[in-house]
């Protein structure tokens, strides 16, 4: 297989350009886009990139468009991703349900910029983080992942793609537009050198069907995609363990969309990832995610410097949460900061993971421009005086 | 022509969990059905190689009861996804079926820009003036004056004819019936399924209990004679004053062409991009 | 080791791509760490341009200029407004025909070399748009944030096919021109 950039070597480019060469080692071969600042270069990347290898690369009408395209793909048989911003991740919110409902394997990247609406277009924020985990509507659960440096973009999109394969839902890489437009070293490895997730497919007649039933006892239904014989149908509307539509059954509903937020939450040991410095023997804790983790990185060592025990969390997966872990570090400490770009919606979670243990603070900062690491060092300072 | 009986037709595609549907007496939905179950059979298609793809609406429960492969997706989104779909695996063909709300209102926009890439699709519409499934609210297709719940004194405004608005933007193959002209339409479904690129049949079918209901045409026959007086065959039609075709809806095929389709044109993409990079001759 | 390089000036100038060869010679060729990033407008053309590029031997965690060790300025507004954010002691490269106005007291605090960037490309290569090669060259040779090898395969990656030998022409006069500041030959 002969690859469109280096792969077994170092290069140094964008976070988004570094999302699309990811993508593309994971296997993906379908990507569907509408133009976004400042997602764009994915799209671009993958344009250039996809026929060359064999895949297939689609300007859509809409971004509502993009995200269906993808969810075809995916019955299809293709590893897919579509990738957007703010007002586009409005728009996918109808069919990110959808995939939800259907458990259909997809890899959504949205490049964050400031809303509301469409804010500022070229500049970095964390404002939809909620969104990305409530966004669309009813019960449900999915896996969001948010990168803070390019390698991390590049290694995260290509288990983005390894855990929608794995549970058979849709994944978003929540990623913002500091990350995606700064250039560093990534690393990219030959496919070779990578442990690539496909999803189950049914081993046999019998297996198959049941798409929407718990057949291995792991709550993830082997995937019976189209154009095998299966004869598999797939409907948004609640189903039973055959995807028949079963719309006024409570029980079957319960069942159904307990099993597929069930397929997360008990898989949280497995999704949850993070990084700590200095907690061991802090007395403050930062909580960060994503490009604003590098300032607070940078906060923990001056504030060590100054012979403050600080430490820090920096939250690599931001659905599954892990409650616990935060209030084992609320046990520890006197003090949790949540720094982000937003004004204020980790700082929830943390808060309820803290559960009374240990002062949680906000350290907010909106307008586009990433916090400083003296900005949150003066916070915490002023807040010991 | 030799017609099977329903029967065979029945037991051959229909999946039998599924029924009975959730159609209503005198609904046009489950003849529309037939032709294109008749058309697969008669062309002797595989069953394993085609998908079903649809929107939301009554006839857009229809991947449900046929037993193929089936995606029934979100409210008009039903081309976006044939999209994605077919474009990772050309091998497979595509029918979606549609209503008229479901194509023209909020799908309205996928419909276009899906018949502009010529997108390799078998559009099978459904058009019964109305939302039928939600109570019978006016459509983007309802006929001027005619009434619907949420236009209780008369629709005031123009309807969209779907079969010219897919020949303006591009399609393949367009042909319009009501379901009174079966053997047409069954020759039509043929026709657009044995052809590259975007097809489309629209079929003019009764919807008695919501649309008809409320225009004084509360019965199936009562609407097929309604259709009878209000069609036009297209031969006739090009010779019409336009005065004399108000108020009227055209029927006959609309266009039979063979541009190139999505499917082929991101073939010969492919080639180009590996020659312009010098992966290929 | 970290260092922070900033550069300033307007759309056209090839400010951009003079810090994404500075990041790549860096991150590719040196195996250090380095990030690069720049100051987005709406406007697809003109304007003012600003990037910056850190380099470092270890993991780099802030990844903007807190307080640049080295800034190229090729504008009076860059000048202006970028100037006072320089580190004391920190040595500044300024396109001395586009800089007329200069705040000697504050240069004070720097090492200050003002260049005609833009004629001398000119005359080099007779193309003012290798300037910012050209400043490369001369960066390069004044604060050896990255070795001279290294900028010319960067250089050589970075360019369009065709444009690679006025491209090091220009970056080796930005080389001798680095060497004569260094010696106060200029």
């Amino acid at each position: 297989m002969r690859y469109p950039f280096p792969v077994g070597d170092a290069d140094f480019i964008q976070g988004d350009e570094a999302i699309a060469r990811a993508a593309i080692l994971a296997g993906c071969r379908f990507y569907a886009g509408y133009p976004i600042t400042p997602a764009s270069e994915i799209f671009e990347a993958m344009s250039l990139y996809m026929p060359l290898v064999d895949g297939v690369s689609i300007q859509m009408e809409d971004e509502i468009g993009s995200i269906a395209a993808v969810i075809g793909a995916s019955w299809a048989g293709a590893k897919a991703m579509t990738a957007t911003s703010g007002p586009g991740f409005s728009l996918m919110m109808e069919n990110l349900g959808y995939a939800i409902m259907t458990e259909t394997p997809l890899v959504l990247v949205n490049v964050q910029r400031s809303g509301p609406s469409t804010g500022q277009p070229t500049l970095a924020a964390q404002g939809d983080l909620m969104q990305a985990i409530w966004g669309t509507h009813g019960d449900h659960s999915l896996i969001v992942l948010t990168p803070a440096t390019v390698q991390e973009a590049f290694d995260m999109t290509i288990r983005a793609f390894n855990l929608a394969e794995k549970y058979r839902t849709p994944v978003i890489l929540l990623t913002d537009a500091e990350v995606g437009h700064m250039r560093e070293r990534v690393y990219a490895p030959h496919p070779d050198e990578l442990e690539l997730v496909y999803r189950k497919l049914p081993a046999n007649e019998e297996e198959a069907k049941y798409p929407f039933g718990d057949i291995h006892g792991d709550l993830v239904p082997p995937m019976p995609i189209f154009g095998k014989g299966y004869r598999t149908y797939v409907t948004g509307l609640t189903h039973d363990e055959r995807g028949r539509p079963k719309t006024v059954d409570a029980e079957i509903h319960e069942r159904l969309v307990k099993r597929i937020v069930g397929k997360i939450e008990n898989n949280k040991k497995d999704i949850i990832d993070y990084e700590t410095y200095g907690l061991e023997d802090a007395d403050i804790a930062i909580v960060s995610f994503g490009i604003v983790a590098r300032s607070a990185m940078r906060a923990v060592k001056e504030l060590r410097k100054e012979g403050i025990n600080a430490g820090l969390l920096k939250l690599n997966v931001l659905w599954p949460f892990d409650f616990e872990l935060i209030e084992k570090i609320a046990e520890n400490v006197e003090r949790i900061y949540v720094a982000e770009m937003n004004l204020g919606q980790l700082y929830h979670m943390v808060k309820e993971g803290a559960n009374g243990k240990a002062k949680v603070e906000l350290i907010s900062r909106i307008g586009g421009e990433v916090h400083t690491p003296g900005e949150i060092v003066e916070r915490i300072k002023r807040d010991l005086r | 022509m030799y017609l099977k009986p329903s029967y065979e037709i029945r037991d051959k595609y229909l999946r039998k969990d599924m029924l009975p549907t959730i159609f209503c007496p005198g609904c046009g939905i489950g003849a529309v059905l037939q032709y294109t179950l008749r058309a697969i059979d008669d062309l002797g298609l595989n069953q394993d190689e085609i998908v079903w793809v649809s929107g939301i609406g009554c006839s857009s429960r229809v991947p449900g009861y046929v037993n193929f492969d089936g995606l029934h997706t979100t409210h008009g989104r039903a081309l976006a996804f044939a999209t994605g779909i077919k474009m990772a695996n050309p091998d497979l063909k595509v029918i979606a079926f549609m209503g008229d709300g479901d194509a023209a209102a909020i799908g309205g926009n996928h419909l276009i820009h899906a018949i502009r890439r010529n997108l390799d699709v078998t559009v099978i519409l459904v058009n019964n003036f109305t939302y039928g499934m939600t109570g019978g609210q006016v459509a983007p297709t309802t006929p001027k004056g005619l009434r619907g719940t949420t236009a209780p004194y008369g629709s005031f405004e123009n309807p969209f004819d779907i079969a010219e608005l897919a020949v303006a933007a591009g399609a393949n193959y367009v042909a319009r019936w009501s379901v009174f002209n079966y053997l047409q339409g069954i020759n039509s479904i043929k026709k657009a399924l044995q052809k590259r690129g975007f097809t489309l049949v629209e079929f003019l079918s009764p919807c008695p209990i919501s649309f008809g209901r409320r225009n004084k045409l509360k019965t199936a026959p009562e609407l097929i004679k309604w259709y009878q007086k209000i069609t036009v065959p297209i031969s006739k039609a090009k010779d019409m004053p336009p005065e004399e075709l108000e108020g009227k809806v055209v029927i006959g095929e609309f266009v039979d062409r063979d541009r190139p389709s999505l499917v082929e044109e991101y073939e010969a993409y492919k080639r180009r991009a590996k020659k312009i990079m010098g992966w290929e001759e | 080791m970290r260092k922070e390089v900033l550069i300033g000036g307007f759309g056209g100038q090839g400010v951009i791509l003079a810090s994404v060869i500075l990041g790549r010679a860096a991150a590719v060729y040196e195996g250090l760490y380095a990030v690069q990033t720049q100051a987005y407008g709406p406007e697809s053309r003109g304007g003012a341009s600003r990037a910056e590029v850190v380099i470092s031997d270890e993991p780099i965690d802030y990844p903007k200029a807190l307080a640049p060790d080295y800034a190229v300025l090729l504008s009076q507004q860059a000048y202006e407004k970028y100037l006072p954010l320089v580190k004391k002691g920190g040595i500044v490269i300024l396109e001395k025909e586009l800089v007329p106005n200069r705040n000697e007291e504050l240069e004070k605090n720097f090492k200050v070399f003002a260049i005609p960037l833009t004629k001398v490309a000119e005359e080099t290569t007779g193309l003012s748009l290798t300037m910012n090669i050209l400043t490369l060259g001369v960066l390069v040779k004044l604060t050896s944030v990255v070795s001279e090898e290294s900028i010319e395969k960067a250089v050589l990656d970075s360019v369009p096919k065709g444009t690679e030998n006025i491209n090091l022409k220009a970056l080796r006069k930005g080389f001798e021109l680095g060497e004569k500041a260094k010696n106060g030959e200029l």
